[in-house]
């Protein structure tokens, strides 16, 4: 008979350990997925993992790691800290649309004039839009206890409302024809987040991400503001008797996510997207949410994680286009991922003993 | 010679990296009231979860009434007339007594049916009791009550009562001993698991000292000194705490007119507070748990806030301060709760020194943790009191109670506060570790810190208290010089008998 024990303390081993585990059953359980659908999945998996990094296209997949991983790295650092707090901020999507609302809104309120403060004055703006949108959940909570949870994740269909007034209203393109989105910010030099090193994919969201990925390590190892969250998270009520004022906490956690998730709407409105379109968000809020579990909340392992499900985000969509998976087996397969993670999770802190049955 | 109640021989059970009970064998006649005695951790707990079916021993037999009894969960204990009587009470608060009792039963009669049952019962054992009553208003001793009378419907053979009086005012407690002797009178063995030495000696007829899982020896607890049974269940003879004479100082701690509301549902608000703490002393503050103890620490830790006149420190009023800075000024605090208040269970021995230490240790540079000196810290408490573990970066939950404890209240300790308050500071800690433990607090006030002592532990709070005064319903009594107080008197001072009668024997 299986028994479970719980471990006198998390096991460090096992905390790397079940991510990997996770990955290899999703990859099983996916593969038989497919092969309920009719294909090959050995070819399933290997379109997925193999193609994108070493494929015959993959000098046009590769750039796309980073193009798609860094605005999930990028909200999901900002969730991770909220997360180890006990702050549950669902509404990165939210925070992204409107981040890149605000970002484009100034580049295009400046449009044609030229000058190098453009992209600064936009990455401000990306950020200070997403910080304001989280700090509706914020305030709310404080002043009146609402959840957290439910406003920031209602606040994303307000959001997506707002995108679809904005692209259709006041930031239409008004060289456009009549056709709904914002003028392309690629074709405006002032405003364009564009590749820093061609053929790379590497352009200024990466690197923010990259940045966001050492402050939160130094954060959380070093500072006390950084402790202070993982106490919160922890044990609650040793967090008030050390001294952390809650209330300080909600406002840094949920505003440092929605800069975040902001500056991560900005860079990819300003660059990969390069417009404000109706279908701008294709939910990197939400996905950041399992890169940031699939990462164990820690800095490193979101870098990791955030990389792992761009990968399968370009491998899903070749394994639609080339082999014909429907989109919503891709999607099942990422969900699993966070299914999977989650329930090995119970290793870290039990072990399974093979036990014979306790004679009544 | 008549054959025992329940039979006990060779039982064991281990759990991984301890062993639990080592063939642990003795009887219990019918009638009789046994002492289970033996310091936390001796193995208590898991020997009578074991005669209640709520473990199963890895070898070793029980037998009752002369058949082989083995049951396989607390249901079938109760079939063959085993009951028992939990420390920590599993009642529901917002529901009435007879619902509460209805829910513990096996095939529970109509709920009016079952209060005249209630009714009938607490009248013979002189548990006076109304059925209708929420649980939620109820004193700790009338729910301590509400258990016993839930087993009493059931007519069991063998009462189990685990530290039935550890939320008893004295007069409570002689209440319970007479229905408890009532019982024993008909018939009904009990097995009374207690650490607590006199009331042993006054209410039971047998002694089973049980040292870290093995039966180390019985003895007749009439016949025997509580120093003698202390030192068979610690194993060896301890130090008492010794006091230096010293002269009281000036006023560190002053409190005026205290009025806060519980910040929980069923908490106790603390009601018009006045006390005054000098330098160099220790104020005991007993009181049956739950008569705003919790909130008193929180109040001072600035955990929860008051108006800033009502608490001084030194003259300065802090009542608006947060924890943090009440350190800076010297007020410290160590609450009951060891794991998720006083110490994040999932966090190493070097964070948790952090947690408490940042401030008055220097452990922090422009906001960073210095994490190097905190290592140290830990250390150092580790070191100084003896806290078992194989080093700091040990999680705090791995330690045991005792252990933790030490820990919690040494960091504390030395951070040398002007004014240090500890609740409940040696709950769950062996004789020879709550002996070093108070004698820190002495040796803490020699040196002109004040502390004020909560605890539900009177015979420590005599031991190292020089005054006494007790919480009862959110209200401080009258505090008196400690030295000639007895036991009648604090007794009332805590709230006499919250109401209660005496039983009708």
């Amino acid at each position: 008979m299986l028994k479970l024990e719980k471990r006198p303390q998390p096991s460090r081993l096992w905390t790397w350990v079940t991510p990997l585990l996770a990955v290899v059953i999703t990859m099983l359980a996916g593969g038989a997925l497919f092969a309920a659908l009719g294909k090959d999945p050995v070819e399933a998996i290997a379109t997925i993992f193999w193609q994108p990094l070493f494929g015959e296209f993959a000098f046009y997949y590769r750039p796309q790691l980073l193009i798609k991983g860094a605005p999930l790295i990028l909200i999901a650092i900002g969730l991770s800290l909220g997360f180890r707090a006990g702050i549950w901020n669902i509404g990165a999507e939210g925070q992204y649309i409107v981040g890149a609302l605000t970002g484009a809104g100034v580049g295009l309120a400046f449009y044609p004039a030229e000058s190098v403060l453009i992209f600064p004055l936009m990455v401000l703006a990306g950020a200070l839009g997403g910080w304001v949108w989280a700090m509706i959940p914020a305030v709310l909570k404080l002043r009146f206890g609402t959840n957290e949870i439910l406003v920031s994740l209602m606040l994303v269909y307000v959001a997506e409302q707002l995108l679809a007034a904005m692209a259709l209203g006041p930031m239409k393109n008004p060289d456009g024809m009549g056709f709904p989105g914002s003028r392309n910010l690629r074709q405006y030099d002032s405003a364009h987040n564009a590749e820093l090193i061609t053929g790379t994919g590497m352009h200024w969201g990466v690197v923010a991400a990259f940045i966001a990925v050492i402050f939160a390590y130094v954060l959380l190892t070093r500072h006390s503001l950084g402790y202070h969250i993982r106490l919160t998270g922890q044990a609650p009520r040793a967090a008030r008797f050390a001294g952390v004022r809650p209330a300080r906490l909600v406002l840094v956690c949920l505003g440092t996510a929605g800069a975040l998730a902001g500056l991560a709407g900005m860079f990819e409105v300003s660059g990969p997207a390069g417009q404000v379109s109706i279908d701008f968000n294709v939910g990197y809020g939400f996905t950041a949410i399992i890169v940031a579990f699939l990462g164990r909340l820690h800095p490193l392992g979101i870098l990791l994680a955030g990389l792992l499900m761009a990968l399968t985000y370009i491998g899903g969509e070749i394994a639609q286009s080339n082999m014909g998976l429907p989109a919503a087996a891709i999607q099942l397969f990422q969900g699993m991922l966070l299914f999977f993670l989650l329930a090995v999770d119970v290793l870290t802190n039990y072990r399974i003993r093979f036990a014979a049955r306790e004679v009544a | 010679m008549t054959t025992p109640l329940l039979s006990i021989s060779g039982l064991t059970k281990a759990y991984p990296g301890v062993v639990a009970n080592d063939a642990v064998s003795f009887d219990i006649m019918e009638g009789e009231v046994h002492a289970l005695l033996g310091e936390n951790g001796a193995g208590k707990s898991t020997l009578v979860k074991m005669i209640y079916g709520l473990v199963k021993p890895d070898s070793g037999a029980m037998t009752l009434h002369g058949a082989p009894y083995a049951p396989p969960d607390p249901h079938a204990a109760r079939k063959a007339g085993v009951a028992m009587v939990f420390q920590h009470f599993s009642l529901f608060e917002a529901m009435s007594v007879a619902e509460n009792v209805a829910l513990g039963m096996e095939e529970p009669p109509r709920l009016r049916d079952l209060a005249t049952r209630i009714r009938d019962v607490s009248e013979t054992y002189g548990l006076p009791l109304d059925p209708g009553r929420i649980v939620g208003d109820l004193s700790a001793g009338e729910r301590q009550r509400v258990e016993i009378i839930r087993c009493l419907l059931q007519d069991p053979r063998l009462l189990i009562m685990d530290e039935p009086t550890s939320v008893l005012t004295p007069q409570e407690v002689a209440i319970l001993f007479q229905t408890l002797r009532k019982l024993s009178g008909e018939g009904v063995a009990i097995l009374y698991i207690s650490h607590k030495l006199e009331e042993i000696r006054s209410l039971c007829d047998q002694a089973t000292i049980l040292r870290q899982g093995k039966n180390v020896g019985t003895c007749l607890p009439r016949e025997t000194s509580a120093r003698a049974m202390a030192e068979m269940m610690v194993g060896s003879s301890f130090a008492a705490p010794e006091r230096a004479p010293r002269a009281p100082g000036e006023v560190s701690l002053e409190i005026t007119g205290l009025s806060v509301a519980s910040p929980s549902a069923f908490g106790t608000a603390l009601r018009d507070i006045h006390l005054t703490l000098q330098a160099g002393e220790i104020l005991g503050l007993g009181g049956v748990a739950g008569n705003g103890q919790d909130e008193l620490l929180s109040v001072l830790s600035g955990e929860i806030l008051c108006d800033a006149e009502a608490i001084r420190l030194d003259g300065t009023p802090i009542g608006r301060l947060g924890p943090t800075a009440r350190r800076g000024l010297g007020l410290l605090a160590a609450p009951e709760e060891r794991l998720g208040h006083a110490a994040a269970p999932d966090m190493s021995l070097t964070e948790n020194a952090f947690l408490t230490g940042a401030q008055r240790e220097g452990l922090t540079a422009r906001g960073f943790i210095r994490w190097g000196a905190a290592r140290a810290f830990a250390r150092a408490i580790i070191e100084r009191f003896d806290v078992r573990t194989p080093g700091p970066e040990v999680a705090a939950r791995a330690l045991s109670g005792g252990n933790l404890q030490k820990f919690v209240i040494g960091r504390e300790v030395l951070q040398r506060p002007r004014v240090l308050v500890v609740n409940q500071p040696t709950w769950g800690v062996d004789a020879a570790a709550a002996a070093a433990i108070r004698q820190a607090l002495l040796d803490l006030t020699a040196h002109g810190a004040a502390i004020l002592c909560i605890s539900q532990d009177l015979d420590e709070l005599m031991e190292i208290s020089d005054r006494f005064g007790a919480l009862n319903e959110g209200r401080l009594s009258e505090i008196r010089p400690a030295q000639d107080l007895g036991v009648e008197e604090i007794g009332l001072m805590m709230g006499g008998a919250h109401g209660m009668e005496v039983a009708h024997v």
